[in-house]
């Protein structure tokens, strides 16, 4: 147990590819944390997910012990957050669990949105923020200008700043001298009183099961304890007590103002609610921490196998993701289309699309996803209320009084000369401008709009039409009541349910039209005419077709090009197997995607 | 492999040896085979690596073949072959492979067709002719790029039928911009020649040719599938009416006897030692088939292909599945179908649902044990072959 004035418990903000994980390397190797051989790349992010694509999806916390210049050996826990705003409600539990930050901007790109929304935070849990410069080693590195940015944007002081290189290890000291001398130390917390502790985030492992991080705020935490959950209600006996140095250190107990991590036969992380309050089983604390919300799910989509007999496999393979993420949510599905497959829940659009990739690649399944819908809430006429996770299952409209979709208030920072084609971007998907400013050559422009107009290629075209150098980050702002229509799409009279949606009415004809044109580029010919309809109701708005396949042979057909012909023929053969039989039509699997990606408008 | 699987397939079926000449006068634009421009080539060296690799290859037969039934010489330009030349070669085949049963065809050029030429193909042995004509049309052949007029190719096929009776005549159609009845109007001329076998193509613009680039860079404009199917239908009408119906997707003949009995080999899945750059060969012995391929470059080749040695490039032996499909894809080509027994005892039993869709949609009938395709599943034979295949 540590004098809680040598505890100092703080976080790192920064956007993606700016230096959080290299930064946090080099302090856990300046205070001898791990031995030079112990030492891996980026030892924090575990994941090869997060490893590869530079994000944080757990929260971490590791113990440094770090003798300052004031001759005092201080403990300073470092938590590492997830950095995307998916996962905003686990940052703002692990803000909520340090007194301060370090904010790590690349002093040659400067100040990006998701920085901005994460900093934001950090203010509002009365953070002290120390600046941080990094790659002040680069060419391109304008240190002036950034700090210019860091006051006019943010509205922090950035004189003192510390310039550092991660890479290089320049300034790392004078880091660590930071965290010691200008974050706080831990409020007064009492070890007499009941036990109050914040469950800042869990996760599983193989061998110690399910993992809480923990921050104690009074009273003392130690093994043997009997526990409760206040939100849950569970009790437990604590197995394990430690701190991460960063292996997994049984200690004895941890005290008021501590971070670490108890272990206690929890079966999964879905039996755990971050921000919840971890108290002792007889001697209640009187009150639940502020700030706990319930994790809901905001995207939706299916997920189908791709070969249906890989339907248990995936189940399977989805049951044990849940193990560690008890946000992702799945309910069996049933398509007309694409055969037996799971509706699932994400907190957002980045979290979909790591759970998709994580499905393939650790339990290396072949999947079809269909596109992505938010969460419709619906009043019927009879004044019930029902929320419309996937448009499919919508029901008849003469029974719906009133249909609202969520909105989001979206922060795009970019340099200028793309403004132009990024409030075009904005204005088709019905965005309501909010805001826009100018800071030396880069724009911020806060836009409300639509999720559903977001969910499909939203970032992807962002991307694009500013060469990637705009950052865009978002927060769902509510609900609102707006004339959505379900679109269905019909081929050869028949809806397919897989690619039914639910659409503005001012959008509707454009939209169908560019779901039919598409469909009939994805479709390949067959042996008798398709009619492609986009349809609201009975009235279809849009209509292409498919006309029959007339000729498919190769005119010259001798010796030299029988190994051709074998070779076109298991393409084909390879080909027929990623359709999916629709009625009489066969459907490419991909065109259930494609035909959703909207380029060029 | 079983060997009784083995059986379907080789020799059993059709034995031919395969001669390809890459050299042409002119490189045509459409034309995407192994071909490289003559100039003034010494033809020995490549008489000689072709000479030796057909004894070479019959070597590795051992004993599993025995004489060949027919010769042919395709190419590239093999008209442009000396006398000499094709002497030795047909000499090295009687020698090496035993006395040929059947047919010695040579592909030639309307320019090299001259009565002398025709009388010494003649006492070489050659027994038909299939002359590239591609059209009748001088602006067409201007735009096929070859090197001879419509007049030319009228002169030639009159005077090739004097000495060969059983010769054949390509033409190439489905051009851009090219009507029904323009077609109509070439076709009847064509077969006003009297010649008792055509060969009728679809121009198909391939990848790495002239036409493929100028096509990416949108000058030419392909026909479109409509258009090159009405096309087809009605040269099946024209050549029917003229008693030449199709035995084959593109291969039209007045009687059986008339029909490529060399091709016939490759649609039934017999073998062919095939020799000379870029050559494809199926050579069906001891435990397996195999799939050959020569090597493309001339140089390359004759390298290879001396002191005993083969000219190949690279081998494959064709698994189970692979002999299946090339014997569908291939058999289903002609007109009298495949035999339903063989496929299946070298396939497993066929999707019997399937089989009926494509029935039921007028693709293809079941006649006596053989699945042929329909006039109609003509059109579509590569779509059948992959809705049929596993």
């Amino acid at each position: 147990m540590t004098a809680r004035d040598h505890i100092r418990n703080f976080s790192i903000i920064a956007h993606i590819d700016h230096g959080k994980s290299t930064l946090a390397d080099r302090l856990i190797q300046k205070t001898g944390g791990l031995t030079e051989r112990e030492m891996r790349e980026q030892v924090l992010d575990s994941m090869d997910i997060e490893k590869e694509r530079g994000i944080t999806i757990k929260a971490q916390t590791v113990r440094l012990k770090y003798t300052a210049q004031d001759g005092e050996e201080y403990i300073l826990n470092l938590m590492d957050t997830p950095g995307h705003v998916d996962f905003s409600y686990e940052v703002s539990r692990c803000l909520a669990a340090c007194e301060g930050s370090l904010l790590v901007v690349d002093a040659s790109q400067g100040v990006e949105a998701q920085t901005l929304a994460n900093v934001y935070q950090a203010i509002d849990q009365d953070h002290e923020i120390v600046p941080v410069l990094n790659k002040i080693d680069l060419p391109a590195a304008d240190v002036d200008r950034v700090k210019e940015q860091i006051e006019d944007i943010i509205g922090l002081d950035a004189s003192d700043a510390v310039e550092i290189s991660a890479k290089t290890g320049l300034g790392i000291e004078d880091v660590l001298e930071a965290v010691v001398t200008r974050l706080p130390a831990p409020p007064e917390g009492e070890r007499e009183k009941p036990l109050k502790a914040s469950l800042v985030d869990a996760y599983y492992d193989p061998y110690l099961g399910v993992v809480v991080i923990v921050r104690v705020i009074d009273g003392v935490l130690k093994k043997k304890q009997k526990v409760r959950m206040m939100r849950t209600g569970a009790t437990y006996e604590i197995d394990k007590v430690g701190v991460f140095s960063p292996k997994p250190t049984d200690v004895d107990e941890l005290g008021p103002g501590e971070v670490g991590f108890i272990t206690a036969s929890i079966k999964e992380v879905a039996d755990t609610a971050i921000g919840d309050t971890i108290t002792e089983e007889k001697r209640q604390t009187d009150k639940p921490l502020p700030g706990y919300k319930d994790v809901v799910p905001v995207v939706f989509c299916g997920l189908f196998p791709v070969d249906a007999g890989d339907f248990d496999d995936l189940r399977a393979a989805m049951g044990k993701l849940r193990l560690n993420d008890a946000s992702f949510t799945w309910e069996m599905e049933t398509s007309a289309a694409l055969g037996m497959g799971f509706r699932c829940g994400f907190l957002g659009l980045l979290h979909l699309e790591i759970i998709q990739e994580r499905l393939s690649r650790e339990f290396d399944l072949d999947l079809i996803a269909t596109a992505p819908s938010v969460v419709y809430e619906l009043t019927m006429t009879d004044g019930t209320e029902m929320q419309l996770h996937n448009p499919a299952d919508m029901p008849d409209v003469v029974k719906i009084s009133e249909i609202r979709e969520p909105w989001i208030k979206a922060t795009i920072y970019t340099p200028d000369e793309y403004l132009g084609a990024i409030l075009k971007l904005c204005q088709d998907r019905r965005g309501i401008q909010k805001e826009l400013s100018y800071v030396g050559g880069r724009a911020m422009v806060v836009y409300e709009l639509p999720l559903n107009e977001v969910v499909f290629d939203f970032y992807d075209r962002l991307k694009s039409i500013s060469r990637g150098y705009a950052s865009f980050d978002y927060e769902i702002i509510g609900h609102r009541a707006e004339n959505l229509v379900k679109m269905n799409i019909l081929v050869n009279d028949e809806p397919v349910d897989a690619l039914a949606m639910l659409v503005h009415r001012d959008r509707a004809e454009g939209r169908g039209r560019q779901m039919c044109e598409r469909l009939k580029e994805l479709i390949p010919r067959q042996m008798f005419k398709i009619p492609v309809q986009a349809a609201i109701g009975g009235k279809v708005i849009a209509r292409e077709t498919i006309s029959a396949l007339r000729k498919d042979v190769t005119a010259k057909c001798y010796g030299g090009d029988a190994t051709r012909k074998r070779k076109l023929l298991d393409k084909q053969a390879a080909g027929k197997k990623r359709m999916r039989q629709f009625g009489k039509v066969e459907i490419p699997q991909e065109a259930f995607v494609a035909a959703l990606r909207m380029d060029g408008d | 492999m079983d060997y009784h699987r083995l059986d379907e397939v080789g020799p059993g079926h059709g034995f031919g040896i395969y001669v390809h000449w890459p050299y042409c006068a002119r490189i045509c634009p459409y034309c995407d085979f192994n071909v490289y421009a003559a100039k003034d080539r010494d033809e020995t060296p490549l008489i000689e690596a072709i000479c030796n690799d057909i004894a070479a290859q019959k070597a590795i037969l051992l004993r599993s073949h025995s004489a060949p039934d027919t010769l042919y010489f395709g190419g590239g330009t093999p008209s442009l072959i000396s006398p000499a030349g094709l002497s030795r070669i047909i000499a090295t085949v009687a020698d090496r492979c035993g006395a040929l049963r059947g047919e010695i065809t040579l592909e030639a050029n309307p320019n090299d067709i001259t009565p002398q030429r025709l009388a010494e193909w003649k006492a070489l042995g050659v027994t038909r002719l299939s002359i590239g004509v591609q059209s009748l049309e001088d602006d067409t052949l201007a735009f096929l790029g070859r090197d001879h007029s419509g007049d030319d190719a009228r002169r030639a096929v009159a005077l090739a039928l004097e000495t060969f009776p059983n010769t054949s005549v390509d033409l190439i159609y489905a051009r851009p911009g090219q009507t029904l009845s323009a077609w109509e109007k070439e076709l009847t001329a064509a077969l006003d020649f009297g010649a008792p076998h055509l060969s009728l193509y679809e121009l198909t613009i391939e990848e790495r040719t002239a036409f493929g680039r100028r096509a990416a860079r949108g000058e030419l404009v392909p026909m479109d599938e409509d258009g090159q199917a009405d096309l087809y239908e009605l040269t099946q009408q024209v050549c029917e009416s003229a008693g030449l119906p199709a035995y084959e997707i593109s291969n039209h003949a007045r009687a059986p006897e008339l029909q490529s009995q060399h091709n016939q080999i490759y649609w039934n899945s017999g073998d062919w030692i095939g020799v000379g750059p870029g050559a494809h060969g199926r050579l069906t012995y001891g435990t397996g088939r195999n799939a050959t391929v020569c090597h493309r470059r001339p140089a390359d080749y004759i390298a290879a292909a001396c002191h005993g040695r083969v000219g190949w490039a690279e081998t494959e032996r064709l698994g189970e599945a692979e002999i299946g499909q090339e014997f569908l894809a291939m058999g289903l080509r002609v007109a009298k179908g495949l035999d339903m027994a063989r496929l299946e005892r070298l396939t497993g039993p066929l999707d019997t649902a399937r089989l009926a869709q494509l029935e039921e949609a007028g693709l293809l009938s079941r006649d006596k044990g053989r699945l042929a395709l329909t006039p109609q599943g003509r059109l579509l034979a590569d779509h059948v072959a992959a809705q049929l295949s596993k």
